[in-house]
């Protein structure tokens, strides 16, 4: 069994390029198992609910305050030509296909994306990585890829629970607060924003942004230096290379589907 | 190595709220529910400006939404702009003479096309291009006009 070699280059190119490697490399290795966690959904289950079902609350919360803020900031702009009908247009259209995505992935990073990699980063430093490899389990496969997986399906799930309740705080601001007519709020949501593409691309960048984050918050756990302080530096990078990659693969996936 | 009963459930509810809001969100905020069903005829109709007319634009008979754009091309000799459009089969009983204009609905709103249903014996059916056409008005045009129109005023 080839071990992944993950020895700490320095150098400013060399660095991250090999880092970049290393991290696809670990991908392949990950899918390389998927037959592996079929037999292992129970795995998968625990993970969807440790890291998805868990940050269920915390989700809708966010989701329903920025409906209800997207409203006020709309509805205060719009108001000056008159047109606050368009409301729902201008908080369906930014929340399927940008802020939805980006925020739920940006959240999850914080939320769940840390505490893989601290949890990974902890079981090499207490050396049970070491162990599971001497007796002759993948670790990869094993510890890594139903993390990965639960990211995966957790993700698109959240975004559309987020989804769901910015559109809820958006009628309760706008409709109940503002008295708007909710006639026209459900029939301008119905006619502007398009199955095809607003929702459709909200749902594929959903899964990219949850495959990246989950992808680099297990690959930082597993190269995690074993020290208290590395653990601690691993969970930085998860942080700040997902929020960064989030929003690069956005402005990409953003001008492709449009 | 069975999983706690509590994460299992846990995680089937998490499961089926997500995917009730994916399709609530589908059903309700978006124009899936909204297409005009399978079974539509395309017809299309040559205008001179069709304005900022886009694809997808309602097209209404009496204010009522029967189909949509479905595509807009310049036909590369004669200029005109070719609009296509899907009209829904419940609406099967249009008269071949039917005339079509580019509409505004308010006045900066979107454009859209209206048809008026004429007289003829004879329906429209797949592929069949409407002759009665009216182009846009073009805010613009109207407003250069009136202003050229001041001008010669003046000199009477």
């Amino acid at each position: 069994m080839s071990k992944v070699n993950l020895e700490n280059r320095t150098g400013v190119i060399s660095g991250p390029v090999s880092q970049a490697g290393q991290c696809l490399l670990f991908l392949f290795r990950m899918l390389a198992g998927i037959r592996f966690s079929l037999t292992q959904i129970q795995t998968v289950m625990q993970q969807t609910y440790l890291i998805g079902a868990r940050s269920l609350v915390i989700i809708m919360i966010c989701g329903f305050f920025v409906g209800m803020v997207l409203s006020l900031q709309a509805i205060n702009a719009l108001e000056q030509f008159g047109a606050s009908d368009q409301v729902s247009v201008l908080v369906g259209k930014s929340l399927f296909r940008e802020l939805g995505p980006v925020l739920t992935a940006l959240l999850f990073a914080g939320r769940a994306g840390t505490s893989i990699t601290a949890e990974i980063g902890l079981m090499k430093a207490t050396n049970q990585i070491e162990a599971m490899e001497l007796m002759a389990i993948d670790p990869i496969h094993r510890i890594a890829l139903p993390r990965f997986a639960a990211g995966l399906i957790s993700v698109p799930l959240l975004t559309a629970m987020f989804n769901a309740m910015a559109i809820l705080g958006s009628v309760v601001f706008s409709i109940g607060v503002m008295d708007l007519d909710s006639g026209i709020f459900w029939s301008k949501l119905q006619t502007s924003i398009y199955f095809q593409k607003d929702f459709i691309g909200g749902v594929w960048k959903s899964f990219v942004f949850g495959g990246t984050v989950s992808l680099i918050a297990v690959y930082f756990g597993y190269s995690a230096r074993p020290t208290g302080a590395g653990v601690g530096t691993a969970t930085t990078n998860t942080v700040v290379l997902s929020s960064v990659l989030i929003l690069i693969f956005d402005f990409i996936m953003t001008s492709f589907l449009t | 190595m069975r999983a706690n009963y509590k994460v299992e459930f846990a995680s089937g509810v998490f499961l089926l709220l997500g995917i009730a809001a994916l399709i609530w969100l589908a059903t309700r905020a978006t124009d899936y529910g909204q297409e005009l069903g399978k079974e539509t005829y395309t017809i299309s109709a040559r205008f001179t400006n069709i304005g900022d007319l886009r694809d997808r634009a309602p097209v209404k008979i009496g204010g009522v939404t029967v189909g949509m754009v479905e595509s807009v091309e310049l036909d590369p000799v004669t200029f005109e702009a070719i609009v296509h459009m899907k009209v829904s089969s419940r609406f099967n009983e249009i008269p071949s003479d039917t005339g079509a204009s580019v509409f505004t609905s308010g006045v900066l709103g979107d454009r859209y096309i209206g048809l008026e249903p004429g007289g003829a014996p004879d329906m429209l059916t797949n592929g069949d291009e409407l002759f009665i056409t009216q182009s846009a008005l073009v805010l613009e045009q109207i407003i250069g006009k009136y202003l050229f129109n001041a001008g010669s005023d003046k000199e009477e």
